[in-house]
């Protein structure tokens, strides 16, 4: 009988606030939320901070960075500051085809995704960063597991980068072992770095790799539309997938489609939200390099940039 | 002895079928090295239909959200009262100092000024670490979780206890639950409930619920028929006899499985913050993340704590028996320690109140280890590296290649009549058929080559937690004081939160299968070496007596008197050794793996219910088959040595 009755109080309570819509926004906390880098985590305290200071309330919630399209279609969670191009495209793309999420704008920075290696490496292969140089060089990252031939460390398999394509398209001397998170390959890089064993993995930017492994991406034939799907395009006219990834790809900011109305001030605080690559890249460094708490770091970079962020109020 | 006999025949007859299907595999017809595709049901496709029509048709929905919303409610009061967030009933966050001096007089209650201290210790811990805002964000959903899990667990014990029935639905039911990897409960929940703390709640509960309920029916079941007599002739109605009675009598082993859902609790604070639970376990996650060793080792360090404290203060509960003593000549002396308690209280709110440092230690205030955790970690692995490229490269040419490409190369029959001979070798054709069933089923959901991967991984990590574990414990359990130390060492690895371990295993190996072992061996060995230093430990001292009467040597000793009777409880330790190691392998698919760990991770992300729960379900027949197995042949071998 007590749990019927309240599931009935609690069911009731939804009912009577749900057709709750004012012109202001919304007393409702907005829930932001949280992944597992310290950019998008700064990031989202940042534009929280903004919310709380319009007299909004702000709440943060750690989510999958994949399943949070799915969250944000339903109006679990409201908003999220990073959607990488190559990294989280498939699954907000999907989420957009089903309704209830849309991109709200767009950062003014680039993300790149592609084969990268640590400056020692360079030392020990130094036609890098050319792609032939390093297939010369692919003894050099041998490993027990992939025998005569150079390990490349890629990603978890479902970021989907078609490496194992990309090696057999331009017939290179590597075998792709795929790690099993972004930590895995932290810790690799880590490793290597105290031995300076020679390594190349699977990178992007902006991150705060950058800042604690200075670097450099390799550089594959150059990506043009097509080189994916159509064997004539590219270097090797019979093969697809012979040429790096995009250079340049999209950093969005998406939004639940009720959003608008419920918090309308916060929407189009929101929509004129844009950071740039070495913005994105200090608010990282404030936390993986200085130490500080991802709250403490947001005040820290409001403090310095006043200027930038008071220009997206309303 | 004559149907052991006839068992063994037919075993031979089915071993050397097997062994004939693996020497012919070169003309064998493809379906029968993999599951040809009629064999191949689309078991996810139909589980998703299921929930796709409880999620819209039914409005199941609208139902979990509801509950989820009572949840929350909860939630957000203790998380109110906790760490202050900001909620009816608006009155926290409680100074640190308050809940320390409330730990410390739990603790001296129940046992003493040994459990006070240890309890009190840990709250100042994590206060001076500067973890006390996420060690309450843990808490509050904890205090929440935990009492619905105990509520929900005596109400299905009752129920299963007065009704034969039910318990015959029930038991399979929390079986499978049991072996479930957790990752497979995720999924459902974050499409029924959604993510944030309350999904990490309610993740919390089903996992620590089945304790509850085992422990519980266990204990009614031993109630004494005398207790009953003794209260029907009071004149008790049935729910008096229920509460007054029954319950009381089977306090203990009530009070074992509360116990036992604290533990569970704790063990989900890392693997419950995949699904937003915030808190100690979203902090590790995000700090491992950057490689900072040094501070999730701090954070590991207060899960153990907690855990400590948790597991001895409701230890202490369960054995307290409760006193009855002659009234007191007055209501302080009999309120003694109460109001003790309150006065620190006061201390405590007013010092908050003059000295900030009493209600919240700051992140900059803080003591911290992590420096030179770090440098040691640092230096460890430059010091072991050359060990370890060895290890690492003879480990991978000449065992685990080797292996994983035998067990992939097996045809899949070959695989199942292999079982059926050892199920028949062990219990007959009924084990034989339950052993077919479950590989069978795993055939049928087309992940063969996946799962195959998971035996291999599971098979290494026991048998190499076994070499190491077994002459461990063999030197443990020869004097005592060594045998309490080994223990404390493996209830602490057992504690420690599982992905601290692999970052560093990473870090010596590499990403690759050998890292995946080196992570697993760690949980597989200490349920090995747990229950064969207590199977040793419990050999009766006049069967050591005879044996030396009739003049064995120590190595006879050994081998044909204290090993064969510690065997029955060796094999529950070779039991839990399995269930760990298939739940570490699905977690160790974030170091990179090409098993059903890697699979479960994509359908997680890709909130995937029919796909993760095919694969949930298969690693579980996987543990289901070795519990069976090593179940029945516990009981012959304790049949046969008349215990």
């Amino acid at each position: 009988m007590k749990p019927m009755k309240t599931m009935l109080v609690g069911a009731t309570a939804l009912v009577l606030l749900a057709p709750a819509v004012w012109a202001a926004d919304s007393t409702d906390p907005i829930m932001i939320p949280l992944h597992n880098w310290s950019s998008q985590i700064v990031m989202s305290h940042v534009v929280g901070d903004i919310f709380t200071s319009m007299g909004n309330s702000v709440e943060y919630v750690t989510t999958d960075s994949q399943a949070v399209y799915e969250s944000i279609r339903l109006g679990d969670a409201a908003l999220e500051m990073e959607v990488w191009e190559g990294a989280f495209g498939a699954s907000f793309d999907a989420a957009v085809a089903k309704g209830g999420i849309h991109a709200a704008g767009a950062h003014n920075a680039i993300t790149r995704e592609d084969w990268w290696y640590p400056a020692w490496t360079k030392e020990a292969c130094p036609g890098l960063p050319d792609w032939k140089a390093l297939n010369d060089c692919a003894a050099l990252f041998k490993t027990p597991e992939t025998g005569e031939k150079g390990r490349f460390l890629g990603g978890p398999v479902d970021w989907l980068k078609h490496d194992q394509e990309k090696v057999d398209a331009l017939g290179m001397n590597f075998a792709v072992v795929n790690a099993g998170s972004a930590a895995a390959i932290w810790a690799e890089i880590g490793a290597a770095e105290k031995t300076k064993t020679p390594i190349v993995v699977f990178n992007w930017t902006p991150n705060f790799a950058e800042a604690v492994w200075p670097g450099e991406f390799v550089n594959f034939p150059e990506w043009v539309a097509g080189c994916n799907e159509d064997p004539s395009v590219g270097p090797f006219p019979d093969k697809t997938y012979d040429c790096g990834n995009p250079a340049n790809g999209y950093l969005k900011i998406a939004a639940w489609d009720g959003m608008k109305d419920k918090w309308p001030a916060a929407y189009a605080t929101l929509t004129k939200v844009s950071l740039t690559n070495p913005q994105i890249a200090e608010m990282a460094k404030l936390v993986d390099i200085d130490g500080m708490e991802p709250e403490d770091a947001a005040k820290a970079w409001m403090d310095a940039n006043p200027d930038v962020w008071k220009a997206w109020l309303n | 002895m004559e149907r052991d006999a006839r068992f063994a025949g037919t075993a031979k007859l089915l071993l050397a079928l097997a062994v004939g299907l693996m020497v012919f595999k070169a003309i064998l017809p493809q379906g029968m090295i993999r599951p040809p595709e009629w064999l191949v049901l689309p078991f996810a496709d139909w589980i998703n239909v299921v929930f796709s029509f409880l999620q819209n048709d039914l409005g199941l929905m609208a139902v979990t959200r509801a509950f989820s919303a009572v949840v929350e409610w909860l939630l957000n009061v203790t998380a109110n009262l906790l760490y202050g967030k900001s909620r009816w009933p608006n009155l926290g966050p409680i100074p640190w100092s308050v809940i320390a001096v409330t730990a410390f007089m739990a603790g001296y209650a129940l046992k003493g000024w040994r459990l006070g201290l240890i309890s009190g210790g840990t709250f100042v811990w994590i206060a001076l670490m500067g973890q006390w805002k996420w060690a309450m964000e843990t808490l509050s959903v904890i205090v929440v979780a935990a009492p619905f899990s105990v509520i929900l667990g005596l109400v299905l014990a009752v129920l299963a206890w007065r009704s034969p029935r039910f318990e015959r639905v029930l038991n399979p039911i929390l079986s499978i639950a049991q072996s479930l990897p957790h990752f497979a409960y995720m999924i459902p929940v974050v499409v029924f409930i959604g993510v944030g703390p309350k999904a990490g709640a309610i993740v919390t509960i089903i996992f620590s619920v089945p304790p509850m309920i085992r422990m519980t029916l266990l204990g009614l079941k031993k109630v004494p028929e005398e207790v009953i007599e003794a209260a029907k002739m009071s004149g008790a109605t049935r729910w008096q006899l229920l509460t007054r009675a029954r319950i009381p009598t089977a306090r203990s082993e009530i009070l074992i499985g509360v116990n036992q859902v604290i533990m569970q609790c704790l063990a989900m604070v890392v693997l419950a913050s995949f699904i937003g639970m915030p808190g100690l376990g979203q902090k590790l996650l995000q700090l491992l993340q950057s490689l900072k060793i040094g501070l999730s080792v701090e954070i590991g360090i207060t899960i153990i704590l907690l855990a400590v404290t948790l597991d001895r203060l409701t230890k202490a509960w369960a054995l307290r028996q409760p006193m009855h003593e002659a009234a007191s000549p007055s209501w302080i002396t009999r309120n003694r320690l109460l109001l003790i308690w309150l006065t620190l209280c006061a201390i405590g709110f007013g010092l908050a109140h003059v000295f900030p440092y009493f209600l919240e230690v700051e992140r900059r205030q803080a003591l911290s280890v992590a420096g030179p955790v770090d440098a040691l970690m640092d230096h460890l692995i430059r010091l072991i590296t050359p060990v370890t490229l060895w290890l690492r490269w003879f480990l991978i040419t000449w065992v685990l290649i080797p292996m994983r490409d035998a067990y992939l190369w097996l045809p899949f029959t070959a695989v199942l009549v292999l079982l059926a001979a050892l199920g028949w070798a062990i219990g007959g054709l009924r084990s034989a058929l339950i052993c077919v069933a479950y590989f069978g089923l795993i055939a049928a959901s087309g992940w063969w080559d996946r799962a195959m991967i998971t035996v291999y991984m599971v098979c290494i990590s026991v048998l190499i937690a076994a070499i190491l574990a077994i002459p461990l414990a063999l030197w443990g359990a020869r004097n005592p004081e060594r045998a309490g130390r080994i223990l404390l060492i493996c209830d602490t690895a057992q504690t420690f939160p599982s992905f601290i371990y692999l970052i560093p295993v990473i870090m010596l190996f590499g990403v690759n299968d050998v890292a995946v072992v080196a992570a697993v061996v760690v949980f597989a060995a200490v349920p090995l070496v747990r229950y064969t230093i207590e199977g040793l430990r419990n050999v009766p001292p006049e069967m050591i007596e005879a044996a030396n009467m009739s003049g064995a040597t120590q190595a006879q000793l050994l081998w044909h008197v204290r090993l064969p009777l510690a065997l029955p409880t060796m094999l529950v330790g070779a039991n839990q050794s399995v269930m760990f190691s298939l739940f570490m392998v699905i977690i160790a698919a974030f170091i990179g793996t090409q098993d059903l760990g890697q699979e479960m991770q994509r359908a997680l992300s890709s909130t995937d219910v029919g796909k993760g729960l095919v694969l949930g379900f298969a690693v579980a027949f996987m543990g289901l088959l070795t519990d069976h197995l090593i179940t029945r042949w516990s009981e012959t071998r304790k049949r046969a040595l008349g215990i």
